[in-house]
């Protein structure tokens, strides 16, 4: 491969972070819509990412699905785990201190990793060519077919979510609920459900991103959804937590930052980007990008 | 003198002009009477002479100083004491913990003394634990002192707020709705109690009110606030026969 | 003598009997070399939950990146030893001073944000830490620090601790600590009643921050190595699960918090392979079942016993 111009680089790593926005938006998605409804920082949703990842590599290797099918059983079977944790950790707590549900939500994940590690071994397991990855040289520009796939799967889901949030019923219930829970409640939304169905919506999305990083990335083992999901997490805060445009913006972003630190500073600094980016939102906007300031009422 | 002076005061939330040309002045000795609809910007005005906000425009001066630029609990040293709409009481202390809160800018013990409990941490801690009981018993709250605050009922609650407020010695008192959610004769009580807490502490009182008895019976001066803007001020029977009051007021009775 | 200078003395003498009984039996062999080691790591996680319980308990902020000023005072402390061949008790002290600067400097743009808000910020910063002395190569970096005298031992760790404990004690029995607790209670009735919450919540930041840096310095000086991999956000949460478990804003059930989940995690080495698993489900059912802490905010007291199903909450006369 010929050596790539300076501006050639940058849009090289333009593309590969636009891409590896786009799995940090999936997930963020599922953090900021739970945060949304119930003000939890779940921190176990990295791990449902993993799930997602180990689910879709199950169906692949093991009942030889093609990509799609892989990915639809994946989504559907994280969102129901993310339902079942739902159920039987978060909402026993729901008026319980805020600092037992977080701590509830590190036993979850450290759960789901361990067990992982158990059931599965911790040594990294390989995704069989669900895709053909095709290099296309566009200018000197390297673009892999996977990464089209990538952009292309997220901005189908993304617009899918936006549609049921903004258009369906359960999606106007969803901003009710997150916006006064009590006031839902008695206008007849059955709360309950709404907050299993966006934990389940949130599930799925990251189940999604976990397959295509598998696909893409080829290498899953029970311990990748941390680093991840602690960037994901920063990039729904640096968006604006709560509001789910925010968690797409705020994933590309990130994804971006992440690109570029890595193509042109050093690769050992790429992940306190992440938190740097995140002090710096919390210091300067801690609402987020696309957040209102609330203040306290005296 | 007066020993607090607004002047041209204006307080600004984005496209919102809560309060303006907000003057006032109250003397040392006074019981002044804030009044207006709902939303007429009392509990802002409140907020900014407290420090809470910041003024957009004006000055703020008590005791000859300016208050603008400080902070809450600062404004409090100089000698402002407030209690709050909603009662602000530290709900799962005790009523004894509560008040010992009001003596602790006065206290002079640091970080060395308390960690070895020498100097001055015995002597100061028993005198705090004095007079913050003989401070209760002159509220007559004295038997409640180890009970949760939250446990108390309503009116002693508000009693506890109050007696709060005055433990930290202030020069003037403001009172944010005092009657709310009092039936007619604990307002009763209340009143009597104002009356006796100006005399008593030799106090200057700024109150907002709806209770329109309390306010005729117990306010010496009234201004009224309408849409952020003062629209009169003057005695009470002077305010009760305002036709631009009663127009604010429109469907209310003003007894 | 006063009343309450009666009780902290019968207190300290109860705990230097205490401390005679289990050094002697380490001393007589009774107790093994993995026991002392243990209980060395109760004394070092006892000083740290109770330093995040100052923090997080008794001021009420929420702050999850404890484990980054544990890292400070590991790394400054084995610095002074290995470096510049101070006493221990020297690289305690700069552990101390640098985890606390650390914390101060922190603290101060920080404790503005409330809620979640800062304890995102703090998990960020505890990770920024982290991160920083891993790319450091002077003391290491992903190798770690190694060659680190092993100056701690049970005498050490137990005085330490004991120091800690009484001072935060004192300091929350105190108009300070009234203070720091008015702000947890109701922040801005605080402010309204002449409280300088601002300084309240660094101050408290700071002192856990420095108490952290202790326990780091001690840390470092009894495994031979300091490594970054030790001071993830995984041991923020546990040292933040030893707060919890005990009770917030209760010092007993911080040591009671420090002395379980050690115990537990000792005890499930011998299952290495489902060894978190049970713990993360132990983590999860003591949530479900008793989220407010074995304490709840009180502190143990004889009186219990006297009064079943009474004590007082939140009383800042316990001693």
């Amino acid at each position: 491969m010929e050596i790539q111009s300076l501006p050639q680089q940058f849009i090289q790593q333009m593309i590969n972070g636009v891409s590896l926005g786009s799995i940090y938006a999936l997930i963020a998605l599922g953090y900021t819509m739970v945060y949304g409804i119930i003000r939890l920082i779940n921190f176990a949703h990295g791990d449902i990412y993993m799930l997602g990842a180990y689910i879709g590599f199950f169906c692949t290797t093991f009942l030889h699905m093609s990509f799609f099918p892989a990915l639809i059983v994946a989504m559907v079977g994280a969102a129901i785990a993310g339902v079942i944790i739902e159920r039987a950790a978060y909402r026993p707590l729901r008026h319980a201190p805020k600092i037992a549900v977080l701590i509830t939500a590190f036993g979850v994940s450290l759960f789901l990793e361990y067990t992982g590690m158990f059931l599965v071994t911790p040594q990294p397991r390989t995704f069989p060519a669900v895709f053909p990855s095709v290099l296309y040289n566009i200018g000197g520009v390297m673009i892999n077919s996977q990464q089209i796939i990538i952009l292309a799967v997220s901005l189908v889901l993304m617009v899918i979510l936006t549609y049921i949030v903004q258009r369906t019923m359960i999606g106007k219930a969803m901003r009710a609920v997150s916006f006064d829970t009590d006031a839902a409640r008695l206008m007849g939304i059955n709360v309950d459900r709404v907050i299993s169905f966006t934990f389940a919506i949130g599930s799925g999305l990251a189940a999604a991103a976990g397959v295509m990083v598998g696909v893409y990335y080829n290498s899953i083992d029970p311990l990748m959804g941390i680093m991840p999901g602690l960037k994901a997490f920063v990039a729904a805060v640096l968006g604006g937590i709560g509001i789910i445009p925010g968690a797409m913006l705020g994933g590309i972003i990130m994804g971006i930052v992440e690109a570029l630190v890595s193509g042109f500073l050093s690769s050992t600094f790429r992940d306190a980007a992440a938190f740097i980016i995140l002090i710096i939102i919390l210091l300067f906007k801690p609402s987020g990008l696309l957040g209102k300031n609330v203040r306290e009422k005296v | 003198m007066a020993l607090l002076k607004v002047t041209d005061m204006s307080m600004v939330f984005g496209g919102l002009r809560a309060v303006s040309n907000f003057n006032i002045d109250i003397n040392p000795g006074e019981l002044v009477g804030l009044i207006g609809p709902n939303g007429a910007g009392k509990t802002t005005a409140f907020n900014v002479l407290t420090g809470v906000y910041e003024p957009t425009e004006g000055q703020v001066d008590f005791d000859g100083k300016s208050l603008l630029g400080l902070k809450p609990y600062q404004i409090t040293q100089r000698g402002i004491a407030r209690t709050f709409q909603n009662i602000r009481l530290f709900a799962d202390l005790t009523v004894l913990d509560n008040v010992k809160i009001a003596y602790h800018f006065h206290v002079k013990y640091g970080l060395l003394e308390t960690v070895f409990r020498v100097g001055r941490y015995f002597p100061e801690e028993k005198e705090i634990e004095e007079k913050a009981i003989k401070f209760l018993d002159v509220f007559q709250l004295g038997h409640r002192k180890d009970e949760i605050a939250k446990n108390l009922p309503y009116g002693e609650q508000r009693r506890l707020e109050i007696a709060r407020a005055l433990a930290a010695q202030p020069k003037l008192l403001l009172l944010d709705e005092p009657a709310a959610g009092m039936n007619p004769q604990e307002t009763q009580q209340l009143m009597a109690m104002i009356r006796w807490i100006r005399k008593e502490f030799n106090l200057t009182i700024l109150l907002i009110e709806h209770d329109m008895s309390l306010v005729m019976g117990v306010c010496e001066r009234i201004y009224v606030l309408d849409y952020g803007v003062i629209i009169a001020q003057g005695t009470p029977q002077e305010i009760k026969n305002n036709p631009r009051v009663i127009e604010a007021y429109l469907g209310e009775e003003v007894h | 003598m006063n009343n309450i200078r009666k009780k902290d003395l019968y207190l300290f003498g109860a705990a230097l009997g205490l401390y005679v009984v289990v050094q002697g039996l380490i001393m007589l062999e009774v107790i093994p070399p993995y026991y002392e080691l243990n209980i060395i790591k109760v004394c070092i996680y006892v000083i740290l939950s109770s330093s995040l319980n100052l923090i997080n308990g008794i001021t009420g902020q929420f702050s999850i990146g404890h484990a980054g000023f544990m890292a400070v005072g590991a790394y400054v402390g084995a610095v002074c030893t290995v470096k510049f061949g101070l006493p221990f008790i020297a690289a305690i002290i700069a552990g101390a001073l640098g985890a606390g600067l650390l914390g101060f400097l922190i603290g101060l743009p920080t404790l503005r944000l409330s809620g979640d808000y800062l304890a995102i910020a703090t998990l960020g910063l505890g990770e920024i830490i982290r991160i920083t002395i891993l790319n450091i190569p002077y003391v290491g970096g992903a190798s770690g620090f190694m060659g680190i005298p092993r100056y701690n031992n049970f005498t050490w760790a137990f005085f330490v601790m004991l120091f800690t404990l009484f001072f935060i004690k004192n300091f929350v029995n105190s108009t300070h600590g009234r203070a720091c607790i008015s702000v947890r209670e109701n922040e801005i009735a605080a402010e309204a009643m002449g409280v300088n919450t601002t300084k309240y919540k660094v101050l408290a930041f700071t002192l856990g921050a420095a108490f952290a840096g202790v326990a780091g310095a001690l840390f470092a000086h009894t495994f031979y190595i300091a490594h970054p991999a030790s001071f993830t956000f995984m041991q923020s949460f546990d040292i933040l699960t030893m707060v919890v478990l005990g009770g917030l804003g209760s010092i007993t059930g911080s040591i009671a918090g420090a002395l379980i989940l050690t115990g537990a995690s000792a005890y499930l080495a011998s299952f290495p392979e489902i060894r978190m698993i049970i713990y993360s489900l132990i983590l999860i059912l003591l949530m479900l079942y008793r989220p407010q802490g074995l304490f709840g905010n009180k502190e143990f007291s004889l009186k219990i016993f006297g009064r079943f199903g009474g004590g007082r909450r939140g009383t800042t006369q316990s001693n």
